[in-house]
C-alpha cells in the first residue's frame, strides 16, 4: 500500500473499490431467494402448526453470516490467501473424512452431513468446492511461464482426486460432477494442453461408468437417471418430483400465479422444494417474468465473475475467478435444468437462492474471493 | 490464455440461453397444458351415488326397491402397502365375515389377463366390497361393529352404508327384472355408460339392463381441493345427484303370480306323468308362459321355469352360486326361456302352413283333403298314425292332421322344382314364416333375445358350408351322403317345416307375436315390458305400442284361422279335455315337438276371448309331453286366473292409466 492510501483512507476504502455490480446482484439473488424459500416453506410450516417464518429467518441469518465472511475474505491479501489455501484444503478433506466416520449423517439419501449438535449441521462437500478452486489455482499459478507441464498437471490431479474420491464415497454424484468440472475449467484456463483435457474427459466418463458398474452409486441415484431418460417411467415414484416440478413451472405462465398463490407450492406437491427445487417456486408464482429475472441475475453474477477473471492482475486471481464461475455456471445449469426436465435429478442447490447454510456460506466465501481478486486486479 | 477464457464465456452464455429457451417453451406454448395438469393435481372427485330408480308393475306394485345395507370393503392397494401384503388383515377379516381368507384374496384381485372369476372388475384403486349386511340384520351389524371397534387391526378395511336392491315381491318376475353387476374396465367411459363411476353397479340383465340409463340417474360429484398427501384444503363446488327414474312395467304382478303358479304346477304334475311310448316319467326340465295383450304387445306376464332368487346378485353372486345358476343339470335357472329359449314350434306352426297353403292360391279354403295315416311320397306318419279320412282345413287344424300339411308342403316343393330347384323358388311357407317375424328378434325391451331359426334353403346351405369339411372326412354312409348334397332342400325338409319340426326353432315370445297377429287381424307387434319411465321431476315418458309390420294374410283367412283355433278347445279338438267347462272362450293350437334325444316339447299357443281377443297366452314345457295333456291345461289355468270368475285381469286389459303412486 502506498502512503497516499494511508492518508486518505475514506476515499480509497476497499469497500468503495469493490465490484458493486457483483455485490448488488448477489444481494438481489439472496433477497429473491429468501422470498422463494419463505413461500416454499410457509404453507407446510403452517399445516404442521409450526412457525411459517422459521425457514426464512434461518435463511436470512445464514446469508448475513455469509456476507460477513465474504467481506472478511475480500479483504485478505493475496499472500495470506496463498498461505491459507493448504489449510483450507486440508480442513475440507478432514471434513469429508469426518462425514464418512460415525459423525456423518444421511439426509435425503445423501450421506454428506456432519451434525455439530444443537441442530447445527455442516455439509463439508460445499466447502470442498472452495478448497479445490483455491488449491488447484495455487498449484498451477506457481509455474510462471508457459502452460503447465506434466508434473504440475499430475500434482493437480492428485490433489483433486482426494476430495473427489471422498465425495464419491458419500455418494454425492452431483457434487463430484461439479468438482470435476471445476478442475477441468481451472486446468483449461491455466493453459493445459488440449490432449490432457480430452484425456481427462474420457477418464471422467470411464470413472462414472465404473461407478455405476461397481455399484458405488445407490439405486436411488440410478433411478433418478432412469427417470430422466423416461419421465413417464413411474409418475408416482421416481419421476414424480420432476413431473410435478415441470407442472409447477409450466402452469406459472407468463406472469405467474402470484407470490404465495402457487397451488403446486402450497399443495406441497414438490418435495424439498426450498432446496433443490426452489426454482419451481419462482416459475410457478412469479411466472416467466420472475424466473427469467432470476436467470438474468445469475447471468450478471457470472458475467462479473468472468470480467474479474479477465482483468485479474495475476494467474492465481484469474484461475480462482474462472474456477468459481465454472462452479456456479455448472451448478446453476444442472439445478435449473433438472427443474425444467432437461437434466437428471442430482441434488445440487441453486447458488444464493436455495435454502441451506453450508452452500450459502461456501458461495459467499467465493464471492469474497472474487472481490479479493477484483480489489487486487489493479494493483 | 484469453482464448480459453473466451470459450468459458461462450459456454456460460450458452448454458444460460438454454435454460431461458426451455423456460419460455414451458411457460408460453405449453402453459395451458400444465395449468390443466396442476388443476387435476389438486382436485379429487368425491362421488355421491344417485339412488337407483324403482321398478313397479302396471298397478304401481313395487317389484324392485332400494334398501340400506352395511357394506364391508377392502382396499387392495392399502393391503399391498403392508409388510405381509395384508395377509394378517385378511385372516382376521376372514374370521369376522366367515369367508376363507384365500377366497377374499381372490375376490379383490383385479380382473384381466389370466385372472379369471372371482376377481374385481372395478377400478384397482377403489375398495372392493366383500360382504354386506342388511341394516336390519342384527348379527351382521355385530360383525361390522367388531371391525369398527378394532380399526387398528383392520387397516385397509372399511364399512359404509350403501343402497342395495331389494325385491319386495320376492322371486316374482326375477328374469324380467334382471340384476346388477359392476361395470367392467372396458365399459367405463363408453358412451353407453357415460358418467358411470368405475366399479359402480349397472344393469346386467332384464329391465335393469335395458332401462339402465333411465334407472341409474346421475351421480353427484363434489370437487375437493387436495394437497400432495390427499388432505382436503377446500371445495370447488358440488353437483347434487339426480335420482334414477321410476320404471313402470306393463307386467301385472297378480297376473305374473298366476302364470308362475300355473307353470310350476304344470311342471310338477308333468313329472308324475308317464311319457309317450313308455319312456318313463316326464322330465319337464323347464318351461315358459307368455301373456301378452293381443292388440298392443304389452306383456302382462312372462314366466320362466326354473327361476331363481334375485337377491343372490345383491352384493355379487359368488362363483359357486353363479355356476349353479347356469348349470344345465339344474335346469340353468338364469336362462329366460320366454326370450332366450328356442324350441321346435311343432303343430302350433300350422297356422302359418295353412295360411301359406291357402294364401299361395294352391289350395282352396273350402276344399276337402285326404288325411291318411301315412303320406306316401315321404313315408311320414300322422301323429299316433291315425287316419281321419277326407276332411276340411278347419278339421285338419282342430284335430291336427299332419299328412295334409305334408302333402301341401311336398307338392309346393315339387312346384319349386323338387330336387332341381327353379331359379327363384316360391317357398310359400318359408316366406310367410319370415313375414310373421320368425327367425328375427321381436325387438322386445329385454336383453339377449334369441332369433330362433328358420330351416330354409339358405339355412341348409350355411350349415353345409360350415360342416362339410368335417363331414366329408367321415367314413359313415350318412356322412358320405351328406358330403355329396347335404345342402339340398329335400322334400322331407319341406314337409318337416310344414309341421314345425326339424331345425326350425322359435322362442315362446315369437310365437306370442304370431298368434297375436292372427288374433288382432294381422298386426305383427313389437312386444314390450316397459310401460313408462317417470323421471324424479315428474316428467313421464310413455313407451308406446309399436306395430312392426302387417302380415300378408287375407283378413278372411285370418278369420278362418281364428274360427278353426276356437274349435281346438271344443269337443273333438286336441285341447278339448283341457278346456272342458272352461269359463273363458279360448282359441288355440296344441303342439308336440319331437326333439332328438329328448322327450317331447309341449306347446299350447292361444288367444281369448274368441269373440274379441284381448290376450295371447303361450305355454311351453320342455320335455313336457304332448301339448294337449300338459301345456293346454297349464294355459287354461292361466285364463281361469286372469279372465275367469274372480280373475285378476277381468276384460283382459291392463289399466289404461299409469298408477297414481308413481306420479308426483
Amino acid at each position: 500500500m502506498t502512503a497516499t492510501t494511508l492518508r486518505e483512507p475514506r476515499r480509497d476504502s476497499p469497500l468503495l473499490r469493490l465490484d458493486l455490480v457483483l455485490a448488488l446482484a448477489v444481494l438481489a439473488l439472496i433477497g429473491l431467494g429468501s422470498i422463494l424459500v419463505w413461500s416454499a416453506t410457509r404453507q407446510r410450516q403452517l399445516d404442521a402448526g409450526l412457525d411459517p417464518q422459521a425457514f426464512l429467518r434461518r435463511h436470512v441469518v445464514n446469508a448475513a453470516i455469509g456476507l460477513v465472511i465474504a467481506a472478511g475474505v475480500a479483504l485478505v491479501d493475496r499472500r495470506s490467501l496463498q498461505a491459507y489455501a493448504p489449510l483450507v484444503y486440508l480442513g475440507s478433506c478432514a471434513g469429508l473424512v469426518a462425514v464418512l466416520s460415525p459423525l456423518g449423517k444421511t439426509i435425503n439419501g445423501a450421506h454428506s452431513w456432519i451434525v455439530l449438535g444443537a441442530g447445527f449441521q455442516v455439509q463439508p462437500s460445499e466447502f470442498a468446492k472452495v478448497a479445490l478452486v483455491l488449491g488447484t489455482a495455487m498449484l498451477l499459478a506457481e509455474s510462471r511461464d508457459g502452460p503447465p507441464g506434466t508434473r504440475e498437471i499430475s500434482m493437480v490431479l492428485a490433489l483433486s482426486a482426494v476430495p473427489i474420491a471422498l465425495v464419491l464415497l458419500q455418494p454425492d454424484l452431483g457434487t463430484v460432477l461439479v468438482l470435476v468440472f471445476v478442475v477441468l475449467v481451472v486446468l483449461s484456463l491455466a493453459g493445459a494442453p488440449g490432449r490432457w483435457l480430452g484425456g481427462l474427459l474420457v477418464a471422467g466418463v470411464v470413472v462414472c461408468a465404473g461407478a455405476v458398474q461397481l455399484g458405488v452409486l445407490d439405486t436411488y441415484q440410478l433411478n433418478r437417471f432412469a427417470a430422466f431418460a423416461d419421465p413417464t417411467l413411474d409418475p408416482r415414484g421416481v419421476g414424480y418430483t420432476t413431473n410435478q416440478a415441470r407442472i409447477a413451472i409450466g402452469s406459472g405462465g407468463l406472469t405467474g400465479k402470484g407470490l404465495f398463490q402457487g397451488t403446486q407450492t402450497n399443495g406441497r406437491f414438490i418435495p424439498e422444494q426450498q432446496t433443490d427445487f426452489v426454482f419451481t417456486v419462482a416459475g410457478e408464482e412469479l411466472g416467466l417474468v420472475g424466473a427469467s429475472a432470476l436467470l438474468a441475475l445469475l447471468g450478471v453474477v457470472l458475467w462479473r465473475g468472468l470480467r474479474i477473471a479477465s482483468r485479474a492482475g495475476d494467474p492465481f486471481g484469474r484461475l480462482v475467478a474462472g474456477g468459481i464461475v465454472g462452479w456456479w455456471a455448472f451448478q446453476s445449469f444442472v439445478n435449473v435444468g433438472m427443474t425444467l426436465g432437461i437434466m437428471p435429478v442430482t441434488g445440487l442447490p441453486l447458488p444464493f437462492v436455495s435454502y441451506g447454510g453450508s452452500a450459502m456460506l461456501a458461495n459467499l466465501c467465493a464471492v469474497g474471493l472474487l472481490q479479493s481478486v477484483h480489489l487486487r486486479g489493479r494493483e | 490464455m484469453n482464448s480459453r477464457l473466451f470459450v468459458l464465456k461462450v459456454l456460460v452464455a450458452a448454458l444460460l440461453m438454454t435454460l431461458l429457451g426451455r423456460l419460455v417453451v414451458l411457460q408460453i406454448p405449453d402453459a395451458a397444458q400444465y395449468e390443466r395438469a396442476a388443476t387435476d393435481n389438486r382436485t379429487r372427485s368425491v362421488v355421491e351415488p344417485a339412488p337407483r330408480g324403482e321398478v313397479v308393475d302396471a298397478r304401481g306394485t313395487p317389484l324392485v326397491r332400494n334398501r340400506t345395507a352395511l357394506v364391508v370393503s377392502v382396499s387392495r392397494s392399502q393391503l399391498l402397502g403392508q409388510p405381509d401384503d395384508g395377509k394378517a388383515v385378511l385372516n382376521r377379516l376372514s374370521d369376522v365375515v366367515g369367508v376363507p381368507a384365500a377366497e377374499l384374496a381372490r375376490q379383490i384381485r383385479p380382473c384381466g389377463g389370466a385372472v379369471t372369476q372371482p376377481c374385481w372388475r372395478g377400478s384397482p384403486y377403489q375398495p372392493v366390497p366383500v360382504a354386506q349386511y342388511s341394516a336390519t340384520d342384527a348379527a351382521g351389524l355385530r360383525r361390522v361393529l367388531r371391525i369398527e371397534e378394532h380399526r387398528e387391526d383392520f387397516p385397509g378395511v372399511s364399512s359404509q352404508y350403501a343402497a342395495v336392491r331389494d325385491y319386495p315381491a320376492g322371486t316374482l318376475a326375477a328374469h324380467v327384472l334382471g340384476y346388477l353387476g359392476p361395470i367392467s374396465n372396458d365399459e367405463t367411459g363408453t358412451e353407453q355408460y357415460a358418467g358411470v363411476q368405475p366399479s359402480a353397479l349397472v344393469g346386467r340383465s332384464g329391465v335393469e339392463a335395458t332401462y339402465d340409463e333411465a334407472l341409474r340417474g346421475r351421480d353427484g360429484v363434489e370437487r375437493l381441493l387436495v394437497d400432495r398427501v390427499g388432505s382436503v384444503t377446500g371445495s370447488r363446488g358440488t353437483t347434487p345427484p339426480v335420482p334414477g327414474s321410476t320404471l313402470v312395467l306393463t307386467l301385472d304382478a297378480k297376473a305374473q303370480q298366476v302364470a308362475e303358479r300355473a307353470l310350476r304346477t304344470a311342471v310338477e304334475k308333468a313329472r308324475t306323468t308317464e311319457a309317450r311310448g313308455g319312456r318313463g316319467l316326464l322330465r319337464a326340465d323347464s318351461g315358459s308362459i307368455v301373456v301378452m295383450e293381443a292388440k298392443t304387445g304389452r306383456l302382462v306376464a312372462l314366466a320362466s321355469y326354473p327361476s331363481y332368487d334375485p337377491t343372490v346378485f345383491v352384493g355379487g353372486a359368488s362363483p359357486a352360486q353363479y355356476a349353479q345358476l347356469v348349470d344345465e343339470d339344474r335346469g340353468a335357472p338364469l336362462v329366460f326361456r320366454a326370450v332366450q329359449g328356442a324350441y321346435a314350434p311343432a303343430s302350433t306352426f300350422k297356422v302359418i302352413s295353412a295360411a301359406a297353403a291357402v294364401g299361395s292360391g294352391d289350395y282352396p279354403l273350402g276344399g276337402r283333403y285326404e288325411c291318411p295315416s301315412v303320406y306316401g311320397p315321404t313315408g311320414q306318419k300322422n301323429f299316433d298314425s291315425a287316419a281321419l279320412g277326407t276332411i276340411d282345413l278347419r278339421t285338419a287344424l282342430v284335430k291336427s292332421c299332419d299328412t295334409i300339411f305334408y302333402r301341401f308342403a311336398y307338392e309346393q316343393w315339387l312346384r319349386d322344382g323338387g330336387n332341381r330347384p327353379v331359379d327363384k323358388p316360391r317357398d310359400p311357407m318359408v316366406t310367410l314364416a319370415k313375414a310373421f317375424g320368425l327367425g328375427e328378434r321381436t325387438g322386445v325391451d329385454l336383453p339377449s333375445e334369441r332369433r330362433g331359426t328358420i330351416a330354409d334353403r339358405g339355412y341348409l346351405q350355411r350349415l353345409y358350408d360350415q360342416t362339410k369339411t368335417a363331414r366329408c372326412k367321415g367314413s359313415s354312409p350318412v356322412d358320405r351322403e351328406y358330403c355329396v348334397d347335404g345342402n339340398r332342400f329335400r322334400g322331407g325338409d319341406a314337409t318337416n317345416f310344414a309341421i314345425g319340426q326339424g331345425d326350425t326353432l322359435v322362442t315362446p315370445l315369437q310365437l306370442a307375436t304370431v298368434y297375436a297377429a292372427v288374433a288382432n287381424g294381422g298386426a305383427l307387434l313389437e312386444p314390450h315390458v316397459g310401460r313408462a319411465v317417470v323421471a324424479p321431476d315428474g316428467v313421464v315418458s310413455e313407451i308406446a305400442p309399436r306395430v312392426r309390420a302387417r302380415v300378408p294374410v287375407d283378413p278372411n283367412l285370418l278369420g278362418f284361422l281364428r274360427d278353426a283355433l276356437a274349435g281346438v278347445t271344443q269337443p273333438g279338438g286336441t285341447a278339448a279335455a283341457a278346456f272342458a267347462g272352461s269359463p273363458v272362450d279360448v282359441a288355440g293350437k296344441t303342439g308336440t315337438g319331437e326333439v332328438a334325444g329328448k322327450q317331447d316339447t309341449s306347446w299350447f299357443a292361444s288367444f281369448a276371448p274368441v269373440a274379441d281377443p284381448t290376450l295371447v297366452v303361450i305355454g311351453m314345457v320342455s320335455q313336457g309331453g304332448t301339448g294337449g295333456t300338459v301345456a293346454a291345461p297349464m294355459v287354461r289355468e292361466v285364463y281361469d286366473g286372469l279372465l275367469g270368475p274372480g280373475g285378476v285381469l277381468p276384460g283382459g286389459r291392463l289399466p289404461a292409466e299409469l298408477p297414481g303412486s308413481v306420479l308426483r
